[in-house]
């Protein structure tokens, strides 16, 4: 049996009096990549902030696999901060691009590796041997996936300078420099063309390969969807109304009438 | 395991030529003043400007730190100068009672001026910690009110004067003294916005969320940011308060911050290189303008006092704000101020 990386356990989540996630749960197995779907509003990047720790749960649980001297449990990931989630091990990209625009695209990999570098103010006020090892180290795991998005010849240019595909890229990058074994995607494909979403999915593909990594993302994208997940899930006003493989849930009836409508029968 | 090899045998330099030529620089703007000064060729009053124009780009370096690297605007910084300026002069003044001529032990000067950084520090930390929850505008008002709260409280302390505040401090602040803490200050500034943590600072001002959600602890670093902005304001406070002899708790109010962020915005935000030129130039500039316009009221038959001062200053801002939006040096640093290893002109050649 596979290994659980992320389980959500009957979440519920209002906003005021609203409803925006009503009962989701989910295993979600190592290694896979899982899809969720929905038109819009039906509270899929809810679920993305339920799970990075952005808001906290009215009501459920989310627990997320860690390890301890070779020993696995689940760890009640519920209450932490999303930087502490993120030290965890579940890092996240954006629906409308996060990059840090002033910075440049070194720095906005060197950002996400911060976390984990090892000196402390007095290191970098004394710029120590300490500090400039550290440095050194980070500056070349950057440089490092830079090379392996084909980012490396921009390392010094302002983000904001950067075209909209390549910012796709330097924002799963980022997200990648915190060495994650969660990657969620909130609409990768957005704002694609054909020919950037199929090289999009081949890139998704061989990140998961590469970094070992179990995905989950959002998007509209059909065809991309279909494609890609081996698992789906479908939302509508909160509630999940649908869940399998792609050809499961795109011959739904439920599915059809949240994208489509009800048929008039006259 | 290639890539490790080459790590451990790299060579890596603690001394770099840019910290060398940047020591050297400041060894001979101090020593082409000091000796103008000891043969009596520098006018004592140009010269005690040049000192208050270096104290003041402690405090604007340090107030860019928090405006300007991590975004947090805040306008209460004199507040916790004066928290440096009374602990410092405290100690030396009223429980040390040094002689006011300064030649009393220098070292219990340093401890006290490095004590009114901390104390400065201190109550920047408690300020910050509640208070950098909020954003903009918010935060502003608060920082301004904690500033005020400040003054008020040190306006109501017996022991330290209250409004009458603390006259016959000792003049330890000597030339030297003021160019080696804002040497120091600069530095240390710079070293931690060239590392980890001012990329986190930065990343704060860029957008709060996704710094958050790519593992920056932002309360920790907000609050630190804020933590040793408040110690350097404190520094400086010592200093200004053992160069001017006397403080009272009027000198750190209100347009007194104003004063510093005027600086800060018109050098640019981000920017320490623009913090220093603007604090030296618009120190200068103010002395100019008093002397200039006093200069005018006697020849022409208008009234313009130097109280016009603060009206040019308005309007340097607001042309700013106009034609130079991110200020005379926007985010753009000297050379000499960025290290060797962050630059990538020197790499790349570009």
């Amino acid at each position: 049996m596979q290994n659980t990386v992320l389980k959500i356990d009957h979440v519920t989540h209002y906003f005021g009096g609203l409803r925006a996630v009503s009962d989701f749960n989910m295993e979600l197995p190592e290694g896979a990549i899982w899809g969720l779907i929905g038109p819009n509003g039906a509270g899929k990047t809810t679920i993305f902030n339920l799970i990075t720790g952005v808001y906290i749960p009215t009501k459920g649980k989310i627990y997320f696999r860690q390890e301890r001297k070779g020993e696995f449990y689940m760890e009640d990931i519920t209450r932490y901060k999303p930087h502490t989630i993120v030290s965890k091990g579940i890092a996240r990209t954006f629906q409308n691009l996060r990059i840090f625009p002033n910075l440049t695209v070194l720095d906005n990999i060197r950002i996400a590796e911060h976390f984990r570098v090892k000196y402390s103010l007095y290191d970098a006020v004394m710029r120590n041997k300490k500090f400039k090892e550290e440095e050194e180290k980070i500056k070349e795991e950057a440089m490092n996936l830079l090379k392996l998005f084909n980012l490396h010849s921009r390392t010094y240019t302002l983000a904001k300078g950067l075209p909209y595909g390549e910012l796709r890229r330097l924002e799963i990058a980022r997200a990648l420099a915190t060495h994650p074994k969660l990657l969620l995607l909130d609409e990768p494909a957005a704002g694609m063309n054909p020919k950037e979403t199929q090289e999009l999915m081949d890139m998704i593909l061989w990140i998961r390969k590469e970094f070992n990594l179990t995905i989950f993302l959002i998007e509209h994208h059909m065809k991309f969807v279909m494609g890609i997940c081996e698992h789906i899930k479908v939302m509508d006003f909160g509630e999940t109304i649908a869940e399998g493989t792609p050809q499961e849930v795109s011959n739904n009836p439920r599915v059809i009438e949240a994208y489509l409508g009800r048929k008039k029968y006259a | 395991m290639k890539g490790k090899e080459t790590v451990q045998n790299k060579k890596i330099p603690l001394f770099k030529k840019r910290d060398f030529q940047l020591l050297v620089g400041t060894v001979i703007f101090w020593a082409i003043f000091y000796t103008l000064t000891k043969f009596g060729m520098m006018n004592l009053y140009w010269m005690h400007i040049i000192n208050v124009s270096l104290i003041y780009v402690i405090l604007t370096t340090s107030l860019n730190l928090i405006n300007g690297f991590s975004g947090q605007f805040s306008i209460g910084h004199m507040g916790f100068a004066a928290v440096g300026a009374y602990t410092s002069a405290t100690l030396t003044t009223i429980v040390w009672n040094l002689p006011s001529h300064g030649v009393g032990p220098f070292s219990l000067f340093i401890l006290s001026v490095i004590l009114g950084g901390i104390a400065a520090a201190f109550i920047g930390f408690l300020i910050g910690l509640p208070t950098l929850r909020l954003r903009g505008d918010y935060l502003a008002i608060v920082t301004l009110a904690f500033g005020e709260i400040i003054r008020v409280t040190i306006n109501s302390i017996k022991f330290v004067g209250g409004p009458r505040g603390i006259p016959g401090i000792p003049r330890f602040s000597s030339f030297t003294v003021i160019v080696i803490f804002t040497f120091l200050s600069v530095i240390v500034l710079r070293n931690i916005i060239y590392s980890s943590i001012g990329r986190a600072l930065l990343s704060i001002r860029e957008d709060e969320v996704a710094s958050e959600l790519v593992g920056v602890h932002t309360t920790y670093y907000k609050v630190l940011g804020f933590t040793v902005g408040a110690f350097f304001a404190g520094i400086g406070g010592a200093l200004l308060a053992h160069l001017i002899q006397y403080i009272n708790p009027l000198q750190f109010g209100f347009m007194a911050t104003i004063y510093v962020l005027i600086m800060v915005y018109i050098g640019g935000v981000g920017s320490l290189s623009g913090s220093i030129v603007a604090a030296i130039g618009i120190t200068f500039l103010s002395e100019g303008l008093r002397l200039g316009l006093d200069k005018l009221d006697q020849v022409t038959p208008f009234h313009v006092g130097p109280e016009w001062r603060m009206v040019i200053f308005s309007v340097l801002l607001v042309a700013t704000m106009l034609y130079k939006t991110n200020g005379l040096m926007g985010d753009m640093e000297f050379k000499v101020l960025i290290p060797e290893e962050e630059d990538e002109n020197a790499k790349h050649g570009a």
